[in-house]
């Protein structure tokens, strides 16, 4: 791909950006959030027109106007956000767009038998013919990956392909990658997690604003190389330095469980004021349940929470933000923003009933507790009216910060803050939860990155399969590996 | 189990509420259940049967169909007005032969492929909701056909006195000793047959499942929603022209009210029949069990001399129980 240029209204998403990848290769794409990788994947397979340059195949020019063409010249793609038909079977998700033919009847036993051979060869044990709304979230990613790989390509993106996987469905990607590999199909893997991109990689292609910055051999890269190259700066220290002093206990959950599954069960713990406490724990292990529980989204079945000693029941989000409660949700465009409203709307809609003056929204008002909210959580942005769409990922999530801080709570439970921010922005998210706790917010923060617990949290919980199993001091002494073996405690 | 149990009857309600609605009636008047009656229920159906093929793979894509009932009304015009019986003095046409059965057919499944591509194209290339242009298109037929069947200075007349053979093609049936059975029943039955192999046996049933359930992941995975989404729409028209085609001879006349709401009626009979609003889900056996029961709860309450606008109301509160226990089933409970 050479001088590659595409242009959104307003943005120039990709400056004359290039990669080259061998056959036979794992060729990883690097960069902040909105460094243009996605894009660029998305011009190579025709999902986007690209408005410049030119992409060669095996030294032929190729010009995709659908997928349809990409996929017939074996350019097959695993897609960052999962596209499935949910309400369909998994043979039937596998080969859409292709179906094996008899007399112009689908085959449906042959869908099943390649289905299973695949499956087989990859050592997935999944059901070719169950509905795949009933899978889980990681199977559902490996369904989405033995499809790419039934495509035979000869070039295979993945696009973050391990979000949602477990350890040993990691290693598992990463035989299949080898497979391929032997093959001699490119691959190019786009991933955050460092530790992965170096230890499968061949080469590394980092970018930066949508231009191209370097590509290295994985050899003559570390964690650190990589980072500078992408922030375009030395980021010595990823984490702020802690100045929160936790105080007295302002929050006791005893032996919570919630009533549907998936859901938590007997789960018990105290916060206190000015503490952030980090929950981990796998993917499915009830982190986002737990705090849904508490924020009246999830129904409670037993066990109590006592907020200054008093009794609470939040049945409802209403109710739960009334009583100074605040979450920040794990999937910032489903269920965070109002993406096509203004800043301004997108800051004040958690808060309404105190711009209500005899039943008229003061506008004054919310515009300076708009100007206040883009002030203190140092939101880049052109002006309150801006569509939140348009911002980047880590200034979304700051507004919506901003949205809670604005109903004064006193717990603020974060799901996952820092997801798809980039490294530049992640620090200030993380400057800005520190801040909250200095000033005697009690913190709950849920977070898939170790590190990040491990960097800015007092204490940790630890979740395994519904339950609550251990809470850790955060000094020097707690590893990883305890957190992990926690994590898989009541497995 | 007891959850189970409560899941079960909830799930299934529509079905009780209607089974009973139907016991009710058989038990204020045992003569209900004949023969003669339940093929007058099925012959009363199979038009509108037809028609709620055509909306179903609209309604599985996401869309709607607001313009069948008048696109239907259009072909049931044309079909008549170029089947009246050549003895006919007031004919529309006084100088036209008598036609081959199958011209008129064609014409009208062809007046009814326009008008499906038309919505189709305005769905899949200019992006409008199907709301907007189906709504569009109704207008649009329903303006034709008084056009159509405008005749100054006399105004619009009702075509009717329709050429025999057309009459016995649409009226006719099977004598199997003494009973009837009308054509009618057979048409729908073939129809529904040939749309239940397109659904299940073809590309582009599959294809159209997987729009109507993620549209983004069909075309990811390589799949033309422009062709597809044309393709269901057209078939939906044609399945509205044959449907006229039936609904002039069934009815022995047509005015430019022949087919009003009937679009209405469809939607109703797939959302019974468990076609489910937000895409993807859908059977033809359900689209026709459907259409079954809401002619039955019509004929049964006609037979108990319930009056029309109590039936109204009945109707409307049956797509609200409905549509209400599908969203049930897609639910989350948290």
């Amino acid at each position: 791909m050479v001088d590659i240029v595409k242009e959104f209204p307003g943005v120039l998403a990709l400056d004359k950006a290039k990669l080259e990848v061998r056959p036979g290769t794992v060729h990883s794409l690097m960069g902040e959030n909105g460094a243009g990788k996605s894009t660029l994947m998305k011009c190579l397979f025709g999902v986007y027109l690209e408005d410049g340059g030119s992409i060669f195949i095996n030294g032929e020019k190729v010009n995709f106007k659908n997928s349809k063409q990409a996929l017939e010249s074996g350019v097959a793609m695993v897609h960052q956000e999962l596209n499935q038909v949910m309400k369909q079977t998994v043979m039937d998700n596998i080969w859409l767009g292709r179906f094996p033919l008899k007399a112009g009847i689908i085959n449906s036993k042959k869908m099943y038998e390649d289905t299973l051979a695949i499956f087989k060869e990859l050592e997935l044990d999944i059901k070719p013919d169950s509905e795949i709304h009933k899978l889980s979230v990681s199977q559902r990613q490996m369904v989405e990956i033995a499809k790419a790989y039934s495509y035979n390509a000869k070039i295979l993106v993945l696009d973050e392909p391990t979000s949602s996987l477990t350890e040993s469905e990691v290693e598992k990607l990463f035989e299949i990658i080898d497979k391929l590999k032997n093959k001699g199909c490119g691959i190019i893997y786009i991933s955050h997690k460092m530790e992965e991109i170096l230890r499968i990689s061949d080469d590394v292609t980092i970018m930066r604003d949508g231009k191209w910055i370097a590509t290295e051999k994985a050899e003559n890269l570390d964690m650190d190389k990589i980072i500078k190259l992408m922030v375009g700066r030395d980021m010595t220290n990823r984490f702020p330095d802690k100045l929160n002093k936790p105080g007295d206990v302002i929050m006791e959950v005893n032996n919570l469980t919630s009533y549907y599954a998936p859901g938590i069960t007997d789960v018990s713990f105290d916060l206190r004021k000015g503490e952030i406490l980090g929950v981990a724990g796998l993917v499915g292990a009830g982190r986002t349940e737990l705090l849904e529980t508490l924020f009246g989204v999830k129904k409670i079945k037993t066990g109590t929470v006592k907020l200054h000693s008093r009794f609470v029941v939040n049945s409802s989000p209403q109710n739960a933000i009334r009583n100074g409660f605040a979450l920040l949700t794990e999937e910032r465009r489903a269920t965070g923003i109002f993406g096509g409203l203004s800043i301004k709307f997108n800051s004040v809609i958690s808060n309404l009933k105190n711009y209500s003056r005899y039943g008229m929204l003061d506008d004054s008002k919310m515009s300076e507790d708009t100007e206040w909210v883009i002030n203190s959580m140092n939101v880049k942005t052109p002006g309150q009216k801006t569509k939140i769409k348009t911002l980047s990922g880590g200034n979304q999530q700051k507004v919506i910060l901003g949205r809670w801080l604005l109903t004064s709570p006193e717990i603020l439970m974060l799901d996952e803050p820092t997801r798809g921010i980039d490294v530049g922005a992640k620090y200030e998210i993380y400057q800005l939860i520190l801040e909250l706790a200095k000033k005697d917010k009690a913190v709950i923060m849920v977070s898939s990155e170790m590190t990040e617990l491990l960097g800015i949290c007092d204490r940790i919980l630890v979740m395994s399969n519904g339950r609550c199993a251990g809470i850790l001091d955060n000094d020097e002494k707690i590893t990883q590996e305890e957190i992990l073996r926690l994590a898989s405690k009541y497995i | 189990m007891k959850r189970k149990i409560s899941d079960l009857l909830l799930n299934y309600s529509l079905y009780i509420v209607l089974g009973i609605m139907i016991l009710a009636v058989i038990i204020h008047d045992p003569s209900f259940i004949s023969f003669k009656n339940i093929t007058n229920i099925l012959s009363q159906a199979s038009t509108r049967g037809i028609l709620a093929l055509g909306v179903a793979g609209l309604i599985v894509l996401q869309g709607t169909d607001l313009s069948a009932g008048r696109i239907l009304g259009l072909t049931a015009i044309i079909s008549a007005s170029l089947l009246q019986s050549v003895n006919y003095a007031s004919r529309m046409y006084p100088s036209l032969p008598q036609l081959p059965l199958f011209l008129p057919l064609i014409i009208a499944v062809i007046v009814g492929a326009i008008f499906g591509a038309i919505n189709g194209f305005g769905v899949s290339k200019l992006h409008l909701h199907a709301f907007i242009v189906t709504l569009g298109t109704q207008l649009i037929a329903y303006g034709l056909s008084a056009i159509y069947i405008d005749r100054p200075p006399l105004g619009a007349q009702p075509i009717a006195n329709f050429d025999e053979r057309y009459v016995d093609f649409v009226t006719g049936y099977f004598k199997v000793g003494n009973l009837e059975i009308p054509y009618l029943i057979f048409y729908l039955a073939i129809i529904a047959l040939i749309m239940w192999f397109i659904w299940n046996k073809t590309t582009l049933g599959k294809n159209m499942f997987a729009i109507g359930g993620n549209p983004e992941a069909a075309a990811v995975s390589g799949v033309n929603l422009f062709k597809n989404i044309m393709a269901i729409y057209i078939i939906s028209g044609i399945l509205y022209g044959i449907a006229g085609f039936l609904e002039a001879g069934r009815v022995g006349s047509a005015t430019s009210n022949t087919g009003i709401n009937y679009e209405l009626d469809a939607i109703s009979a797939c959302v019974v029949g468990g076609v489910s609003f937000s895409g993807g889900v859908g059977t033809i056996p359900g689209v026709i069990i459907g259409t079954i029961i809401l002619q039955f709860i019509n004929y049964g309450l006609n037979f108990v001399g319930i009056s029309p606008y109590y039936q109204y109301i009945i109707k409307g509160l049956i797509i609200i129980l409905a549509v209400s226990i599908d969203v049930r089933k897609y639910l989350v409970k948290k």
